[in-house]
């Protein structure tokens, strides 16, 4: 075990995906001698040589584009968007070129393409950097999501979705770059499958799902919820696409109770999914409705009143009252 | 040009876009003076101090073959349009009028090239062999592509524009990847070099992923031919709309050449194709073709031009036929006589059966098949979906079971 933040673990995989497969590469902005504006690519250029980790023009339609064609030929490509308010010029190649061409070629071609994207709010940023987009790219069948919440998984998955063979978006949680955790670099153990969902805190009374950023912040309410004597299981996702569901249903039908919480606005999103499915795999589990904690239904709002707009602990806790006042 | 090619009023109505234009068209200036032609419109050949050398090598046999593949590809045009209009086929595209510049380009490539077609490019994809009846699968509706690319390297068509040109970039610098490793571990290099040819339109010329894969193959170098067919409307809108200058000038501002050459000439635009791919392959970067060149038939089966342009203007373009100009220097050579062109014909008609038989026999997909090609790897969703389907297919069959009994 090596204690490291979640940036290093993402680095040390991604060194680990260069050593391995001489068909990878990174693209990006400033991912070469900067190593990235959060240096999670730092020292790579030096190791593997501007051919294996390329600083593009500042395009990304460009960078998706090129790395469709790189993966035509056979390679790897990791690609890096600088914030996830800026993949938008690149979303035209991700969900009409990337997501359809395994499907258009009758499954002749593969496009295995990584686009790992900074993602979610809580550092005071300037507009365009705190967004939580997944919901848009979950909703384009082709594509696989995933989001590391801890270093253990984020130095694995990262590897695990250059192994795939799908095109797979790693959403990065960036105000959760600096958090240290404990990785196995020998062996993923649990996190061997990069779309599980795990039980991260067992519970009887309600299960709080989350994913990235939030894990923690479920984690701390489900242990404040303990103080008044409230069991609360929570489940990192993990996978934004495909979702876990046989995790979530099993974890429901214990409990009854179910809160899912995200950064994203609640309104067409990963939450919705969820409750939907939920409600019809566990109905009769169900003693509450499915509540959903996450953004208000507006542009992501300045930096100086985000903290209202972001789900806490407190949110979470009032949906547990909610849910538990059933 | 000039004259010709300008709308009258009476199609756009507006004195502001008649001025527009017609400022675009003089900016233009008069595309014949910094245009690359050697094979004219009344059929006599030219010379031109650097690319009559390539069209020197071509022998009678390549001469007479560009000619056949050009009559090949407009009558199986013919029968895609007529299949069409008998309802065998939901959509088509038709090339009439820019077999030269599609023939001419796609007979420069070698095998090891790698092409990335738009959606109107069956020229190309004769001259790459692809089973021509394979491109109408998707205009029938049962596929999104219809040929695997791997056996040709001629890739899918891509509809949504220009999206392409930036695959074909990273395609190339793939190229240039394996070509640095290849050295590495064979000093010998037994490899030919490689290059990649991207297809666009006068009117994709103004997306902004042309912009980005020119920003990006210059940067890198990329060995990559940029291939636009200015053939003067993007359905209804006219090129000058898409551009003030000659598009071929827009190379020298991402440093690269750029070349206008007779779209409607196939020995000008082999020699030209075949000294872009060339420089290509040899490691000197990108190039920029505009093969100046006319769509005479529709955008698609759908579209109708007498709403947008002048029959005079078709007329105008019609003069400059392709095929015409090769049949009367072919025959003026001595390179072909009455024989060869009855030849063509019939074998023309032979290929228009062929795709009018085969057209009837394509099967209709399951759309199990659709569900297995969602995802490379195994995906719970999918599989859930495809159960249920199952499952409700079930149903029917037992509800049909149960009423003939």
């Amino acid at each position: 075990m090596t204690t490291m933040t979640i940036a290093k673990a993402i680095n040390e995989g991604l060194r680990a995906v260069l050593a391995n497969n001489p068909k990878s590469l990174l693209m990006g902005e400033d991912i070469g001698p900067l190593g990235g504006v959060y240096r999670v690519t730092d020292g790579l250029i030096g190791e593997f040589g501007a051919d294996r980790v390329v600083d593009t023009p500042l395009a990304e339609s460009g960078i998706i584009g090129t790395a469709i064609g790189l993966a035509l030929r056979g390679y790897s490509p990791v690609c890096e968007i600088q914030f996830d308010g800026f993949v938008f010029p690149g979303f035209n190649q991700i969900t009409t070129q990337l997501a359809k061409m395994h499907a258009r070629s009758h499954g002749n071609l593969t496009v295995p393409v990584v686009i790992r994207i900074p993602y979610g709010g809580g550092i005071g940023s300037v507009e365009h950097h705190s967004e939580s987009p997944e919901a848009l790219f979950a909703h384009t069948a082709g594509l696989r999501i995933i989001t590391p919440s801890n270093a253990h998984d984020a130095y694995w998955m990262i590897q695990q979705a250059v192994e795939c063979q799908d095109p797979v978006i790693v959403f990065e949680p960036k105000r959760r770059y600096w958090l240290k955790g404990d990785v196995d670099i020998q062996a993923p153990g649990l996190a061997d499958d990069p779309f599980k969902a795990h039980v991260i805190r067992e519970g009887q009374d309600a299960t709080v799902v989350a994913y990235g950023p939030l894990v923690p912040v479920a984690l701390a309410a489900a242990n404040a919820a303990e103080e008044d004597g409230r069991s609360v299981e929570v489940i990192d996702l993990r996978s934004i696409s495909p979702i876990d569901f046989e995790t979530v249903t099993e974890s429901v039908k214990k409990t009854g109770r179910l809160i899912v919480a995200h950064e994203a606005p609640t309104f067409g999103g990963i939450g919705g999914e969820i409750a939907a499915r939920i409600s019809e795999r566990a109905f009769l589990s169900l003693e509450a409705p499915v509540i959903r904690v996450g953004g208000f239904h507006m542009p992501y709002p300045v930096a100086k009143v985000e903290e209202d707009y972001l789900p806490d602990i407190d949110r979470i806790l009032e949906a547990l009252d909610r849910a538990l006042a059933y | 040009m000039g004259a010709t090619h300008l709308p009258s009023t009476e199609f756009d109505g507006t004195e502001v876009d008649d001025q527009l234009e017609a400022e675009a068209e003089a900016a233009m200036g008069e595309p014949d003076a910094q245009m690359v032609q050697l094979l004219g419109p009344d059929g006599t050949l030219g010379s031109d101090p650097v690319f009559s050398e390539y069209a020197n090598k071509l022998d009678a046999g390549k001469l007479r073959g560009f000619y056949a593949d050009m009559a090949a590809i407009r009558r199986f045009d013919q029968e895609a349009t007529a299949l069409q209009r008998q309802g065998q086929l939901a959509l088509w595209v038709p090339l009439t009028g820019q077999e030269a510049a599609q023939i001419g380009s796609g007979r420069a490539s070698q095998p090891q090239d790698y092409i990335f077609p738009t959606y109107r490019e069956h020229g190309v994809a004769l001259t790459r062999n692809v089973d021509l009846s394979e491109l109408l699968r998707q205009f029938r509706g049962v596929s999104n592509g219809g040929w695997n690319p791997k056996d040709t390297n001629f890739h899918l068509y891509t509809l949504v524009l220009a999206a392409q040109t930036l695959h074909a970039v990273g395609y190339a610098m793939g190229i240039q990847r394996d070509q640095k490793l290849a050295a590495a571990s064979d000093p010998a290099g037994t490899e030919p070099p490689a290059a990649v040819v991207a297809y666009f339109g006068d009117g994709a010329s103004s997306e902004g992923d042309v912009h980005e894969s020119m920003v990006f193959a210059s940067s890198y170098n990329a060995p990559v031919v940029f291939f636009c067919q200015n053939n003067h409307w993007a359905i209804s809108v006219p090129s000058a709309v898409q551009t003030r200058i000659p598009l071929s000038n827009r190379a020298k501002g991402y440093g690269f050449p750029g070349i206008r050459v007779d779209g409607n000439d196939v020995i000008a635009v082999h020699a030209v194709t075949e000294w872009a791919l060339e420089h290509a392959r040899s490691g000197k970067g990108p190039v920029l073709i505009e093969a100046f060149t006319y769509r005479l038939g529709a955008h698609t089966t759908a579209d109708d031009p007498t709403k947008y342009r002048l029959s005079a203007e078709e007329d105008a373009w019609r003069a400059k036929d392709p095929l015409a100009r090769l049949e009367v220097y072919l025959r003026a050579a001595g390179l072909a006589d009455d024989a060869f062109f009855e030849q063509v014909k019939a074998d023309g008609d032979e290929l228009a059966s062929y795709v009018r038989r085969t057209t009837h026999d394509l099967e209709t997909p399951d759309i199990r098949a659709a569900f297995a090609n969602a995802y490379v790897e195994s995906h719970p969703l999918v599989a859930e979906e495809l159960a249920w389907f199952e499952q409700y297919s079930a149903g029917f069959e037992d509800a049909a079971e149960g009423a003939a009994h």
